[in-house]
């Protein structure tokens, strides 16, 4: 290491530690932010979630950014791994002068970074892991996440499932823990409404290695009235084919989690199942409003299309820059004070950032899928919003660590 | 017993493209001992070019067609990878060449990623297949008997080829000694080329005809290479029959796992595989491996003796130089210190076994990644202390090492090597499953040193004492009369028993010994991270560790801790660039073909050249 390293590291700790006189000071100084992420190994999923994000600094930046100052996002890629992604996340916020962390998909790196950011007192935003467990069992106060969880989203699907009349279910989801919450949520949902609905197969194929004609065979064996599926990605398609093929959707409600959402449904071509109730992202339907507004902008930005990721991306940066301002401040202590009850103007409309547990109320639209020119989209669809999925705040005090 | 009938259908649909790749990979290992860990890329390649051709050629013609062109262009790449990565390798070490492959797999990646893109990519229906048949009034899909049709005079065309030609008669003689072949005049070069060719044009077949039930997505190589390789080893290496038998029990036993118990699919292939080894342990139709392969390929190694003073000063000084880190380095250089501190360690670990031991493991992240476990499930579930939990941590890690080591060593070279990455699987398997009590891949988080460890400096140094005591510890148990008496065992079974040594007893303890030591490496992981997660336990973590190993220098005592270093340093820089896989992976058989000793191994030769005046001396 050099000397004039040193000197710097010098120089940026002690700015660090006068952040709120520097921000005086340096009025012209972007703000960091560090953004971690499996950039190369979800390429399809983190693509869309970057350009959204773009948009949305191109955007808040041409007025001006925030305290004054432009917000700077310092991309990084973990490749996927905790371990990794905890290195980064000490480097961007000891090294690079990052205010706050945000970023991943994969729920185990995002738990990683929040353990992490909790222990070292560092805000972290988790865009759009989806694990019950990074707000509830293994939440932090320094910790918050935007996207609906896997417990909101399972709770819409079963609301319709109740709705549907059918009583004896059928179960498919990957073998790992999204998988195995989205179907403990399903259930306790679902046997609150239907006090008298019956599980008659339950399918564990392992994540991405399906083996679709099989589990469909199983399924068609437990004659279920309805079936409620976790798989996503190639399984889905899999599984859509080896379905349809056999038969097993004939005369079936299907319930089917984040199938709705482009980045899964696309894929799928003219062969997306039509008449599934799904949880996803009908962007071709939304004119107008500020959901209107954002599809267009990101079309004449990109051409091509916004999937649910890029939203997430550029709600993401929307609640960060929303925080900060609300903090008047870059330090960490009044960015995490400002995220409490924080509320924030979204494509999707307003939501807030529970204080309870530190839970965005970012609901998901609830529709049914059809094929409309050799594609497959959602129809009938409604925006449910999320805060009537969320467990009260007394419930979720008892899911979370004591502070 | 129509639903019976049905799965054993489906079953046997399913085996077929298992079959095809495998076939690939188990005559390629049969003639050139080459494991070919790119043999998934390959058949990723096969389903990406037949995709792209059905978009061209129309109709159903164009269909099967596509799936011959992409099975020939497959051959083709095959070509070009035997003759400008492997080729040049064949005279490094034994399984050195297998750390190519790896580059090549990279380097496929990124490739891919670069043509394609990232999305999914749904296969085309086969024309006039949609739909199904009525067997007993179960569906089966059309497609699935036309499958099954074809497998079987692929494989007779394949029995053909082996049994009856000129070329089979080759190529069987070559998978019984290579070397006798090579004696009597026959071109071995063209015969590998013409194998692996061969070996990639199935893997490519394999991929491109499993289109219609699927298609072509960048996970794909990885996703196909673990059964593909318990079906070629239950089938035992480089037997087709085998292959075939073997791809056919695991496809039809998956179908009833599924049906009878749904949570089976992560574990079922690996547990028959362990049960087929323990009872078979060359596999159902292997043979031991013959007397041709007899001591080690290459130069034979220099005896080990003490680094020299000069060495010992540049030692000392590069450790003080890092023990005052803290005084000059920022506190993130101090964590990069300790991720590389700790995966030296890992590496030193797998080099004792490896190099002085000879053993390659597959499975070596068991005990790292086991170690880590056993240190995070006390302190979650039992709230033992930091310094017990980092203290039970290796012994946890050392007694599995002990209860595996001593299953797999009843089998020796590649189907040892199998085991032992069966036996990860397995760990890996039952803590992804068993989420109640180690959280599943949600992990386990917020495990955290003691306050007195919990600044960064002071884990630096805890790290730096403890890495460095134990990458020493291996080292002097080298010089020990065990590290002899291992290292005896390693060249010459034989000759050691005859001199009274143990040798499956000092193969066990050092198998122990090693993932004690990985245990510990594992520990200052889990306490530095402050979360583990059953990555740490995937055949990938024990792969980056073979990697460096093997690139750093089997033959060598440094070859583990500067292979670490040097390859994590090049990772931390890498990392920043958008197709940093690709660059890696070219770096990665660049070396190999440059450095086949290794870095540290063509490092020493290169010096010892250079002052060749002192040859005279070394006798």
């Amino acid at each position: 290491m050099k000397r004039s390293t040193f000197l710097k590291g010098l120089v940026a700790s002690t700015a660090l530690a006068l952040t709120p006189l520097a921000v005086v000071a340096q009025s012209g100084d972007p703000i960091i932010i560090g953004e971690i992420n499996h950039y190369k190994r979800m390429a399809a999923f983190a693509g869309p979630y970057k350009q959204g994000m773009e948009l949305a600094i191109e955007q808040i930046n041409a007025d001006g950014g925030v305290l004054g100052r432009p917000l700077e996002f310092i991309f990084r890629d973990d490749q996927g791994e905790p371990g990794e992604a905890v290195k980064i996340a000490e480097e961007l916020m000891t090294r690079e002068g990052a205010v706050m962390l945000t970023g991943s998909i994969l729920s185990n790196v995002g738990l990683a970074i929040s353990s992490f950011a909790g222990e070292k007192g560092y805000v972290y935003l988790a865009s759009e892991p989806l694990a019950d467990g990074l707000v509830w069992a293994a939440g932090n106060k320094y910790t918050f996440r935007l996207r609906s969880s896997t417990h909101m989203q399972a709770g819409m699907l079963a609301e319709a499932a109740a709705a549907s009349g059918a009583k004896s279910f059928a179960t498919i989801a990957p073998n790992y823990s999204y998988g195995h919450d989205a179907v403990a949520a399903f259930k306790t949902a679902l046997t609150a409404l239907v006090p008298d609905a019956t599980f008659v197969a339950e399918q564990w194929p392992g994540v991405f290695k399906i083996d679709a004609g099989a589990e469909v065979q199983a399924l068609e064996r437990a004659k279920p009235d309805a079936i409620y599926n976790v798989t996503f990605g190639t399984d889905l398609a899999k599984f859509v084919r080896e379905g349809g093929d056999r038969g097993l959707f004939d005369g079936r409600t299907v319930f089917s989690l984040l199938s709705g959402e482009p980045e899964y449904l696309e894929p799928l071509g003219d062969e997306a199942p039509e008449g599934w109730t799904v949880t996803g992202y009908p962007w071709y339907d939304l004119n107008d409003g500020p959901g209107g507004a954002f599809v267009t902008d990101y079309q004449t930005r990109y051409d091509t299309a916004p999937r649910l990721g890029s939203m997430v991306g550029y709600m993401t940066v929307q609640s960060i820059a929303a925080a900060i301002a609300r903090a008047g401040s870059t330090e960490t202590e009044a960015i995490r004070a400002a995220f409490e009850d924080l509320p924030v103007s979204t494509p999707v409309g307003d939501i807030v950032f529970r204080a309870a547990d530190n839970q965005s109320t970012m609901g998901a639209y609830v529709g049914t899928t059809a094929l409309k020119d050799g594609a497959g989209i959602m129809v009938d669809w409604e925006y449910k919003a999320g805060a009537d999925y969320l467990p009260s705040a007394e419930e979720v005090k008892a899911l979370r660590p004591a502070e | 017993m129509e639903f019976f009938f049905a799965q054993i259908l489906t079953g046997l649909a399913n085996a077929s493209s298992l079959f095809l790749v495998a076939c690939g990979l188990s005559l390629i290992f049969g003639v050139t001992r080459i494991v070919n860990f790119a043999h998934g890329s390959l058949y990723m390649l096969g389903a990406y070019i037949g995709y792209s051709l059905m978009q061209v050629l129309p109709g159903g013609l164009g269909f099967w067609a596509s799936i011959l062109l992409a099975s020939v262009a497959v051959g083709i790449i095959g070509i070009l990878i035997e003759m400008l990565v492997l080729r040049p390798v064949y005279r490094a070490p034994e399984l050195f060449q297998l750390v190519a492959t790896f580059g090549v797999i990279l380097v496929i990646q990124d490739l891919t990623l670069l043509i394609w893109g990232p999305e999914d990519l749904l296969g085309p229906r086969a024309p006039g297949l949609r739909g199904v048949f009525r067997i007993f009034g179960e569906p089966i899909p059309k497609y699935d008997l036309v499958v099954l049709a074809i497998t079987p005079f692929i494989a007779l065309a394949l029995w053909y080829l082996i049994t009856k030609t000129r070329v089979g008669v080759l190529v069987r003689a070559a998978t019984q000694d290579r070397e006798m072949v090579g004696a009597l005049g026959v071109n071995q070069a063209w015969l590998f080329t013409g194998v692996f060719a061969l070996g990639s044009a199935l893997a490519g077949l394999g991929g491109a005809l499993q289109l219609p039930k699927g298609g072509a997505d960048l996970l794909m190589d990885f996703t196909i290479l673990t059964p593909v390789f318990v079906v070629v080893v239950i089938g035992g290496m480089g037997s087709l029959p085998g292959a075939y038998l073997a791809a056919v029990i695991i496809s039809v036993l998956n179908v009833f796992g599924i049906t009878y118990v749904p949570q089976s699919t992560l574990v079922l292939m690996f547990i028959v595989m362990i049960v087929v080894l323990m009872v078979r342990p060359y596999g159902i139709f292997g043979r031991e491996e013959v007397a041709g392969e007899h001591g080690q390929v290459g130069e034979p190694e220099d005896p080990i003796k003490p680094a020299s003073s000069r060495i010992r000063i540049l030692v000392a000084i590069g450790l003080a130089g890092l023990a005052l880190l803290p005084l000059y380095g920022t506190s993130f250089s101090q964590v990069l210190a300790i991720d590389i501190l700790i995966f030296a360690l890992f590496a030193a670990s797998l080099h004792f076994l490896l190099g002085l031991g000879g053993m390659v493991s597959f499975g070596h992240a068991a005990y790292y990644g086991g170690g880590a476990y056993v240190a995070a499930l006390l302190v979650s579930h039992l709230n033992t202390p930091m310094e017990l939990a980092f203290m039970l941590a290796p012994l946890g890690a050392g007694v599995a090492a002990l209860a595996i080591g001593w299953v797999c060593l009843r089998s020796t070279g590649v189907y040892f090597a199998m085991l032992t990455l069966a036996f990860a699987q397995l760990l890996w398997s039952l803590v992804f499953q068993w989420g109640d009590v180690t959280g599943g891949d949600d992990g386990l988080v917020n495990i955290w040193p003691s306050d007195w460890l919990n600044e960064t400096t002071a884990f630096f140094y805890f790290t730096l004492v403890m890495a460095v005591g134990g990458i020493v510890v291996l080292r002097h148990i080298a010089h020990s009369p065990f590290g002899y008496a291992l290292r005896a065992a390693r060249d010459s079974k034989r000759q050691a028993e005859a001199t009274g040594i143990d040798t499956h007893k000092v193969q066990l303890l050092a198998f122990g010994f090693a993932g004690l030591m990985g245990g510990l490496a594992g520990a200052l992981f889990v306490f530095s991270k402050g979360s583990v997660f059953p990555n740490e336990l995937e055949i990938a973590r024990s792969f980056d560790a073979l990697i460096v190993v093997f690139l750093g220098g089997v033959k060598t005592l440094a070859g583990g801790v500067v292979g670490a270093g040097f390859f994590k340093g090049i990772e931390e820089t890498l990392l920043r660039f958008e197709y940093w896989r690709l660059v890696m992976g070219l770096l990665i058989i660049g070396i190999v073909i440059l450095a086949p000793e290794g870095v540290v191994g063509s490092f020493r030769k290169a010096v010892r050249r250079f002052s060749g005046a002192n040859e005279g001396d070394r006798t």
